[in-house]
């Protein structure tokens, strides 16, 4: 049992300390799916706009939102929300999409984990782009509270390292939960509060607060709006990881070995 | 000094069909009580390896001989430390470089020089070795211009000219290799081969799979019978391959 453990935390090591391999792989991905376009990756940059332009302007008719304090919301939030969605989704595929890797070249199982999240981030970074124009436009006032911004992305991308690792193992195995998440990933966008605000929902505001993702959402989102989050969503976060990376690693100290296999 | 030591390795290959892959499946039995889907849990299991123990040292060439679906493949991959094996202890000295599937992660949208970059990370190459070796790569290749041409302007021939110029610049202490990694032309074959016998001399142990009776007898000073994930025999070239004749 505890030979697991160590080989189980060893990976985890190794896999964060290749750096060069990680951060190789992922850049080689999001160049290759944008090698012969002009803009590449603010591609999606301009298709995230071009949504928000369309989406805020709606939504904040809809729900009766002053525009100007509407749109930072929604756009900053949606920003978020598309790093979570990637992360979650892609994490699925960290290892059977690397099974070339896994069956053929001794390489910390982490590694595939790392490169998604890296991956996703570079496309975030793009993004970002959209927040920082948002900010300039509709707050503009640069305060302490922004460290709270990476801090809050890195509390993101650390969650990452956990659902990368239980959910890469699980898909790896059972081949019809990608579908499943990526199902549940889309409901999850229609109960998070990012078109919306969780106080709308008055007395049933506990079915906000039950959500993770708004937890993590708030944690980048508040410090950009000029606030700071909530305790409540720290705390919140700090469980969910706690959680998280508890049983991510049971999971991962009694099952790495077999990954290849399954692969 | 390089050395592998095997004792009673075993490998199981789960077969899943589609039935054990689904999760609603698995959950079904589980809430049935495994009655109704029982055929389905009944997974097939194929022994690859079934106690295999070796003892290799630094000096051997090894021959691994054998059928198709004899195991040699699977050897090497535990070898590698890409498989864990479920049951048995190994014990590696030295740096192992896995020659098994040299092209992987070659990408057909970067530049000649790009792929150099990233099959140098694949084998656990520093970015300063890489930049280090890179002009002897490069020129090993004869592929001069090109390089700094998308892969995906060479022909077949041309791309594996990296992935094997990279491949065999590095230093391992034991080499993995399942069928030697020739490539090129006529004239480049002969280059190819200088360098990857240079390769292979560096290296302190050697063990390739091959079902060039020839190649074996050139290369190797031992070898291994595999027949049906078992080891049948150990010894020198010449008497293994007959036992594999009269397999």
């Amino acid at each position: 049992m505890k030979h697991y453990f160590r080989a189980a935390f060893r990976d985890i090591i190794d896999g964060l300390l290749a750096t060069d391999v990680w951060m190789t792989l992922a850049w080689q991905e999001v160049r290759q799916r944008y090698r012969r376009s002009l803009l590449g990756p603010f591609w999606l940059t301009i298709s995230t706009g071009a949504m928000l332009l369309a989406m805020g302007p709606l939504y904040g008719r809809l729900l009766g939102q002053q525009i100007g304090a509407y749109f930072p919301y929604l756009a900053i939030g949606f920003v978020v929300w598309q790093l979570l969605a990637g992360l979650t989704n892609e994490s699925c595929f960290a290892f059977t999409a690397a099974e070339g890797y896994i069956r053929n070249i001794k390489l910390p199982l982490t590694v595939h984990v790392m490169r998604v999240i890296w991956r996703n981030l570079i496309i975030f970074v793009h993004n970002f782009v959209i927040v920082l124009l948002v900010f300039a436009v509709f707050v503009g006032e640069v305060t302490w509270r922004l460290v709270e911004v990476p801090l809050g992305v890195l509390v993101i991308l650390l969650n990452a390292i956990w659902a990368g690792l239980l959910l890469g193992l699980l898909c790896a195995r059972f081949r019809d939960i990608p579908q499943i998440v990526a199902s549940l990933v889309q409901v999850a966008f229609f109960l998070t509060p990012i078109l919306w605000r969780s106080d709308m929902l008055g007395r049933n505001e506990w079915a906000a607060k039950v959500n993770p993702y708004y937890h993590f959402v708030e944690i980048v989102r508040q410090p950009l709006l000029g606030a700071s989050a909530s305790q409540e969503s720290w705390a919140a976060v700090a469980a969910v990881t706690i959680v998280g990376f508890s049983a991510a690693f049971l999971m991962f100290a009694r099952f790495r070995a077999r990954i290849p296999y399954w692969v | 000094m390089a050395e592998i030591v095997a004792r009673d390795i075993v490998v199981d290959f789960p077969i899943y069909g589609t039935q054990s892959r689904s999760l609603k499946k698995a959950l079904v039995r589980a809430a049935t009580g495994g009655a109704i889907a029982r055929d389905a849990n009944e997974r097939v299991i194929v022994r690859a390896l079934d106690h295999i123990s070796l003892e290799l040292h630094e000096g051997d060439r090894v021959a691994l001989i054998g059928h198709n679906g004899s195991g040699k493949s699977t050897l090497l991959r535990v070898l590698a430390g890409a498989y864990e094996p479920v049951a048995g202890e190994l014990r590696i000295k030295g740096r192992v470089a896995s020659m098994l599937s040299i092209a992987l992660g070659m990408d057909f949208e970067s530049t000649g020089y790009e792929n150099i970059h990233l099959q140098g990370i694949l084998f656990g190459m520093s970015k300063d070795t890489i930049n280090k070796k890179i002009d002897e790569i490069a020129e090993f290749t004869e592929l001069g211009d090109y390089l700094s041409m998308p892969l995906r302007t060479y022909s077949s021939g041309m791309a594996m000219r990296i992935a094997f110029a990279v491949a065999t610049s590095i230093d391992p202490e034991i080499i993995l290799m399942d069928e030697w990694i020739g490539v090129g032309d006529a004239h480049f074959m002969d280059k190819a081969n200088a360098r990857l016998d240079e390769f292979v001399r560096r290296a302190g142990l050697l063990v390739l799979a091959s079902h060039s009776q020839e190649l074996l007898r050139r290369v190797c000073n031992t070898a291994v019978l595999l027949d049906r994930g078992k080891i049948v025999c150990v010894g020198g070239v010449d008497e293994v391959i007959g036992r594999y004749g009269a397999l």
